[in-house]
Order: C-alpha cells, then sequence, then structure tokens
C-alpha cells in the first residue's frame, strides 16, 4: 500500500537543478531511507513534501489524493511530522513549555503533561515533561522532538540525520521506537549516511544523486560499500594505516580542569593524556560534553594553569593562539563558518586567520598579500577546493570545500600537534575519505594528531588510541585495538570503569 | 512584487554607489522639507552645495570647509576603527571637549613662555586628555562589561560640564572681565595654531589630518592590525581563533578614536576657536559618526565625506542667514544623510528582484 507518490518533481534555485525529475513511492508501515551525499537534493526533497519549498514541476499524492502543501502546517494537517537535524528548542523552558509551544491549540499543562508521559512509554521514549530543556543531553533533547511529532499522530514521520548525536546505546533504543512505530503502519521516511545503520533499520531506500534518483535498493542485500559506491558514482578507497612506532611524547595534558562560564556548558574537570609523535588519538563523545571547551582550552582561546598543558618542553596553558601556533599547535575547530573562517572574506584572507604569523605572510606586521594569495591557492590546489578563486568570500563556500579549506589550511602548515573537532561533519564521502587520508600522513610525518568526532566509524578507521570525553571528563586512553562498540557506548554514557 | 535577494559577494559597485545615491534620496527628501517651509527648494539646494564651493562667495567659504571638515575627518578616522571591530565609542565630543581642555591648559599654565616646546607638548596632551577618557568606558567594558555606548555617550555630559567648570573657575582669563572662558591663544603666540596660508583656512590639523587619512589608509589595508579590526567586527570567534584579544581589540579602539578625538579638539581650540568658552563644543564629536558611516569606515571616503559634511555645514550656515531657515532644518537634512546611506546600505548585500507573484 502506497502512502505517498511523490512524481517527477523538480526544483531549481536559480541556475542550479537540486531535485530534477524525482519519482519514488514510500509504502505504508515501511522505514524507507534516502541515501545521498551532500548537495544530492535530499533536503530539498523532503522540504518540499513538509511544504517548505513547493516544487517547479511534478506532483505528489498521499493517500491516494492530491497533496501539494503550500506550507509546513498543511503538512502537518495532512499527517506528515518531521525532526530536523538542528533542533528548535528553547533551554529555559520545560519539555512540556516546549512541545505546548509548537502546538496549534495546546491543551493545560497537566494534561499535555500527561500526554507525555503516556507517549513516552509506550514507545519507549523515557522524558520527564517537567525538566528544563537547557539541563536534557543532547539524545533527550531529540526524545522532545519525536514526542513532539507523536502527539501529532502522524502518518509519515520524516527524520533527517537521527543518529548523529546519540551513543550506541541510544541509537539502539532510537531504533526499537522507530520499529514499533513502524509495526503500528507509521511510514517512516529516514536521511542519514550511516550505512551500517541503513542495513539494520530500513526496508528500503532510495539513492540520489546530482539531483537524480539513481537507484532503489534493499539494505539489506547490499554492503555498506556497495551503497556508499552508488552514491558517489565511483570505486571509494579506504585510507590505509600503516601502524607505526609512536616517537617521543608532543602535547602532554595533565590534570587541565575549566570551569566554564556559560550556564548551559560543560566544565573540564582533570583532563590527562599525552600525544606521542606519530599518535592519532580519537576522542568520542555525545555532542555537549565538553568537546567545545577542550578545543578553545587547547587552542588558547580559553586560557588555564599554565603547568597543565605542556607543548614539548613548554608549558603553554598560559600562552595565547599565536604563540602556540608559532611553537607548532595547530587547531581547527568544528564551526566553520564565524570561528574557523570569516564568512564575509575572501579565501584569501582567511588564510591570514592562523597563518600570519607561522606562514610569515607578512613583514613587521604589514601584510603580504600576494603570499596570502598563494597561500590560499596552494591549499585549493591540495585539497580540491571547489571554488570561483581565491577571491571568493568564504560563506559563498559550501560546507564541504569550506572544511577542505580550513583542513587544507591547518595542514599544509606542518604542524607538530594538530587538534580536530569534526573532520569530516556535512563533507561527502570521497572528501571525507581524503582528508582522513590526509590526517594519517600528518602523524606518519611524525605529528601528534588529536580527533575529536561524534563519528565513531571515523575515530575506529583511522586512531591508534581511543578515548572517551563525558560531563567534562576524559576517559583514559587506551589502544583502539579491542575497543568494542558496546565499551564505547558505556564510556560515552559516563561509565568511568570498564 | 519586489523582492530582496542576497548576492553571494557583497557588490564593489554598490558599495561606491550607495553614498551618492544617499546624497541624492537627501536632496529630494531635503527639497520637500524646503518646499514645507516654504523656501524655493532649488534653491536652497543650490546654496547647500553649490555656493560654498564655486558661488560667488566661495573664496570665502572654501577655507571654511576645510576648517570644518578636518576635525571631523580627524575624529572619524578614529571612529572608523572601533565601528569596524564592534566597538561603540559615541562619545567622542566628550574626548574632543576633554582633548581641548586638558591640552589647551597645558599651554596656559605655561603663560607667556614663548618656546617652540610649548605647541607639540599641547598636542600631546590633548590626545592624551581624549585618551584618557576614552579610557573610562573602555575599563569599565572590559572590567564590568558595561556598555560603551551609554557610558561614553554620558560621559560627553560629564565633559561638558567639566569644561563649564573650568572656564568659570581655574582656567578663567584673569584680564577677562569675568567673562566665562580662557585667555585667547591668539595672544599666546607659542599656542596659537595659525591659519598657515591665508585663506586657504589650513591650519597645523589640516596638516595632520591628511597625514592620518593616508596612516589610517596603509593600516585598513596593508596592515595586520587592520586586518585584526575588521575580523573582530565581521567574525568575533573567529579573531579570537586568531589570538586577537577582545580587550585588548577594546583598548585599542577606544583609546585611538579618544585620542583622535582628543587631538581634534586640541587644534580647535588653539586655532579656529581660538579660546575655550561654554559654547566651544559645536557636535563635530556626534556629526563625526554620520562621516565614519557615510565614507563607509573607510579612510579615503571619510575624507570625502567629511568635505562634503562641511560643505553642508558652510551651506547651512547660508541658508540660515540669506533665507532665514532655523537651525534645526540644516540639522535634519544632515541627519537625513546618514538614514537614507543605512537604508540604500542593504543594496551592497542584497539586489532587488521584481518577479510576479509566487502563486499559490
Amino acid at each position: 500500500m502506497t502512502l505517498i507518490a511523490l512524481n517527477n518533481l523538480t526544483k531549481k534555485y536559480g541556475g542550479v537543478i537540486a531535485n530534477n525529475d524525482i519519482t519514488f513511492k514510500v509504502d505504508k508501515g515501511e522505514i524507507h531511507a534516502l541515501l545521498g551525499e551532500n548537495g544530492a537534493g535530499k533536503s530539498t526533497l523532503v522540504k518540499m513534501i513538509y511544504g517548505l519549498v513547493q516544487p517547479d514541476i511534478g506532483t505528489m499524492m498521499l493517500d491516494g489524493e492530491s497533496f501539494a502543501p503550500t506550507d509546513p502546517r498543511a503538512s502537518r494537517v495532512r499527517g506528515i511530522a518531521m525532526v530536523f537535524q538542528h533542533f528548535s528548542l528553547f533551554e529555559a523552558l520545560s519539555v512540556a513549555e516546549n512541545i505546548a509551544l509548537g502546538m496549534e491549540n495546546p491543551p493545560k499543562t497537566d494534561a499535555l503533561s500527561n500526554q507525555i508521559r503516556d507517549v513516552s512509554l509506550k514507545y519507549g521514549l523515557m522524558l520527564d515533561p517537567n525538566r528544563l530543556v537547557g539541563n536534557l543531553s543532547v539524545g533527550e533533547r531529540q526524545r522532545v522532538e519525536i514526542i513532539r511529532c507523536l502527539l501529532q499522530d502522524p502518518k509519515l514521520l520524516i527524520m533527517d540525520e537521527p543518529t548523529s548525536v546519540l551513543t550506541p546505546q541510544e541509537v539502539d533504543a532510537l531504533f526499537t521506537t522507530l520499529r514499533r512505530l513502524r509495526d503500528e503502519g507509521t511510514s517512516i521516511l529516514y536521511i542519514s549516511h550511516k550505512l551500517e545503520e541503513i542495513r539494520t533499520l530500513c526496508n528500503r531506500a532510495t539513492i540520489l544523486r546530482h539531483g537524480k534518483v539513481i537507484g532503489i535498493c534493499i539494505p539489506k542485500n547490499e554492503t555498506a560499500k556497495s551503497m556508499a559506491e552508488m552514491m558517489v558514482g565511483s570505486k571509494l578507497k579506504t585510507p590505509q594505516k600503516t601502524i607505526t612506532n609512536f616517537g617521543l611524547p608532543l602535547l602532554i595534558v595533565k590534570d587541565l580542569s575549566l570551569r566554564s562560564t556559560d550556564p548551559f556548558g560543560t566544565s573540564l574537570k582533570d583532563i590527562t593524556f599525552t600525544i606521542r609523535a606519530g599518535e592519532v588519538m580519537g576522542v568520542a563523545g555525545v555532542a555537549g560534553n565538553g568537546q567545545d571547551e577542550l578545543m578553545l582550552a587547547l587552542s588558547g582561546e580559553v586560557l588555564t594553569k599554565a603547568n597543565s598543558i605542556q607543548l614539548e618542553d613548554n608549558f603553554i596553558g598560559q600562552t595565547g593562539p599565536v604563540e602556540r601556533r608559532l611553537q607548532g599547535l595547530l587547531t581547527a575547530p568544528e564551526e566553520r563558518l564565524g570561528h574557523a573562517a570569516a564568512p564575509e572574506m575572501n579565501l584569501s584572507e582567511n588564510t591570514l586567520i592562523s597563518g600570519f604569523q607561522r606562514q610569515k605572510l607578512g613583514r613587521r606586521g604589514f601584510v603580504n598579500k600576494l603570499g596570502a594569495a598563494a597561500f590560499a591557492e596552494k591549499i585549493i590546489e591540495k585539497f580540491d577546493v571547489r571554488t570561483i578563486s581565491v577571491g571568493s568570500a568564504a560563506k559563498s563556500l559550501s560546507g564541504g570545500n569550506l572544511q577542505k579549506f580550513v583542513m587544507g589550511r591547518e595542514i599544509l602548515q606542518d604542524p607538530k600537534v594538530f587538534i580536530v573537532n569534526q573532520p569530516t561533519w556535512g563533507v561527502d564521502a570521497a572528501a571525507a575519505a581524503f582528508i582522513r587520508q590526509a590526517l594519517l600522513e600528518l602523524a606518519l610525518g611524525g605529528a601528534g594528531v588529536l580527533v575529536i568526532s561524534q563519528d565513531l566509524d571515523e575515530l575506529m578507521e583511522i586512531s591508534d588510541t581511543f578515548t572517551v570525553i563525558s560531563e567534562g571528563r576524559l576517559s583514559a586512553p587506551r589502544p583502539i585495538k579491542g575497543v568494542t562498540t558496546e565499551t564505547i557506548g558505556l564510556l560515552m554514557g559516563g561509565s568511568k570503569e570498564i | 512584487m519586489i523582492r530582496l535577494e542576497p548576492r553571494t559577494n557583497p557588490s564593489q559597485a554598490m558599495i561606491i554607489l550607495t553614498p551618492i545615491l544617499a546624497v541624492l534620496a537627501t536632496m529630494v527628501v531635503g527639497g520637500i522639507l524646503f518646499v514645507t517651509l516654504g523656501k524655493n527648494p532649488f534653491e536652497a539646494i543650490r546654496m547647500i552645495f553649490w555656493d560654498p564651493l564655486l558661488g560667488e562667495h566661495a573664496f570665502y567659504y572654501r577655507g571654511q570647509i576645510l576648517v570644518k571638515a578636518a576635525p571631523l575627518i580627524m575624529i572619524a578616522l578614529g571612529l572608523s576603527f572601533g565601528f569596524r571591530a564592534g566597538i561603540w565609542n559615541i562619545g567622542a565630543e566628550g574626548q574632543f571637549i576633554m582633548g581641548a581642555v586638558i591640552g589647551g591648559a597645558t599651554g596656559l599654565a605655561l603663560y607667556p613662555l614663548n618656546s617652540f616646546i610649548v605647541f607639540p607638548l599641547m598636542i600631546v596632551m590633548g590626545a592624551l586628555g581624549g585618551f584618557l577618557w576614552a579610557m573610562i568606558p573602555a575599563f569599565l567594558k572590559i572590567r564590568f562589561n558595561a556598555n560603551e555606548i551609554l557610558v561614553s555617550l554620558m560621559l560627553v555630559y560629564v565633559a561638558f560640564n567639566f569644561l563649564i567648570g573650568m572656564v568659570t573657575g581655574p582656567l578663567r582669563n584673569p584680564d577677562g572681565f569675568n567673562f566665562p572662558e580662557s585667555r585667547s591663544f591668539q595672544d599666546f603666540p607659542a599656542a596659537h595654531n595659525p591659519e598657515l596660508w591665508a585663506g586657504t583656512g589650513i591650519h597645523l590639523g589640516v596638516l595632520f589630518t591628511l597625514g592620518f587619512v593616508i596612516l589610517a589608509y596603509i593600516m585598513i589595508t596593508r596592515h595586520i592590525f587592520g586586518f585584526n579590526v575588521r575580523l573582530a567586527g565581521q567574525a568575533p570567534r573567529a579573531a579570537k581563533f586568531a589570538g586577537v584579544s577582545p580587550n585588548k581589540m577594546i583598548a585599542i579602539c577606544l583609546g585611538l578614536s579618544g585620542a583622535l578625538a582628543g587631538m581634534a579638539g586640541l587644534f580647535e581650540v588653539t586655532g579656529p576657536a581660538g579660546k575655550l568658552t561654554t559654547t566651544f563644543p559645536l557636535g563635530y564629536g556626534f556629526t563625526a559618526i554620520i562621516v565614519a558611516f557615510l565614507g563607509r569606515l573607510h579612510p579615503i571616503g571619510i575624507l570625502l565625506a567629511g568635505l562634503l559634511m562641511a560643505v553642508t555645514y558652510v551651506g547651512g550656515d547660508i541658508i540660515q542667514s540669506q533665507l532665514s531657515l532655523p537651525k534645526a532644518s540644516i540639522q535634519v537634512f544632515q541627519g537625513m544623510l546618514l538614514f537614507f546611506l543605512l537604508a540604500v546600505d542593504v543594496l551592497v548585500n542584497f539586489r532587488l528582484r521584481i518577479s510576479k507573484r509566487n502563486s499559490k
């Protein structure tokens, strides 16, 4: 039984065709995956279903009737609900208040709280309606969004990258919920780039490439690699890791503690680890457990006790970012636009942010514009950044290309120690493989690399040693060999001794 | 339906065109204003923009233009760095007054010492006076996160009352029949800032201003300090990442603008104004804010905007005397300039699209 049918949908933005003649169906009671690289057109497609944008050509049928939503409300009325990748919740309000805000005619708070409790019990989504959202973990916040959708009794639930912020245990719990929903007849359109998850969860998958439907497959009958190759349209090369002996300690962090100034931030507590030459250390953890704070402390944007961070022979806890870079400690923060790069400035100028001193892009404070442009040119070439010229504003680049630019800017400065948060977030599969390879080569060349990531598969692929950050504490680093997904999950949940 | 569509890259043409559009719009709406006041709008606009430059008595007015433009440009240059970095010094008028009082007092204290060292010392003290006055909002912002807009603005009124206290007290001219004003600097050659070439209006402050325009241009386009200022304004977190300390930025930008405003005050009081009086402040510190934005916070733009604003000042005097229009009318006219500039500014980052309404 078909729930929703999309017939020949086409959507153009200016001269760019985001969706080109898309046709596929989602059946009642199935979990249907939508696969594709960044820019393949997944977002545009679900936005059309959710009524956020309207197709230029083509029609949709829902339950056998014509369906052409002009806004999300029209979609919700027809039984379509969506959980976005980025939540829209007010931290200072309770769960029930947040849910009431999204409703057309919210019931009294008590009645609503009871409804929330009923739904959360029924689907195994434990959640106290009276808690402040600011105090919830990311996984719990997602439950708020899911419950908000379930209260509408949807026929089709759209989920955009729902597991990117969850621990393995939380993922399992979510999948149990989704399977129960499916068994009750709800259809789920599931967007993810985690192919193993899709194999275990989804009944069918539609693959998009460059805005077109490339094919429909049964994920169980495919391998993750074969699906990835369908997405990319070519053979994938997995980064090659060579076992090396580690050299001398480069970065020694000892009892690093830092109080967060943000009321909803995380304080760092007694962080201790050592990175040796040639070592790639992976830091897993659910977002919001102190990753950002750790980055700031290591980059020098926030200063700490002098002796809590040691780079080779120098204590640098009280040293600012410029001096740390000159000593060989480079970093790449998670947020590309606005933190790693200035949106309005062009690429040439953006090299100055971290390269002015270390790359000697000037003399006595005067900027060598040609030198900066040449460095930007080199990054663009070596890291295959797709852009019109070094004169393009950073914000005009796609997320993946800007990430490549930022990674290139730091890696080409030949760091002794490189610290990166979410190196491949939002980057397509081929570019992600390229960035991982570059990180491994950096380590092979004798640098120490610290990778903070939410992507466990990525960490398993490139790390030598592994640790987990949870509530501002870092677990003792251990060799990646022998680490199981279960151990990681327990560590991510905050378990101390395993 | 007319829509605004974001541009991927800011339009370079519009950066130059928008000030011109703003001036034209001001002329049109200002003309309407003059019509409602019962005057011939073409005559009034001609008097404001044409007569000071090329009219019958322009030989006299042209000198006046430089005299009025120099302090506006000097102050606006200082402000532009802070404005680019997102640090809002609204109190340049106060720093201007303090520069004039401290620098002027230094000279008066040395009266009648006839030494070449007097005037340079006064310039330094004038700049220092403005600098220290601007350090008050800087300190309060760094230490207590107090809003620099409010603090610097309120300090204007403190400075004004300090000036009144000084000219009615310690700095009052002992030979001046108890008038609330200081000794005239014209009577004290070592401390006087005279017109260097008769009839041109050029005094030492005008030459300093030109030097600062060049210096500021080099800093903002070629030096890493200028880059850091822009970075701090556009992407504060990226600036932190680059190693720019926000607190240092606050101190430098406020200090710099304070010092330049103070120096402008010193040149004004020792030259065109001639002495410290209770009517010494003319609002240059406030008008410089308009000049800074009209000039797009760019040194060359500020130079042109300062000259334009000076023209409207002189032209305003002309329409006041010849058309007997109220002073407020020219102030409204000047205010419109900033208003229209901010309004058309949207065209730099957006383009207008005229399209058929989307059918629902």
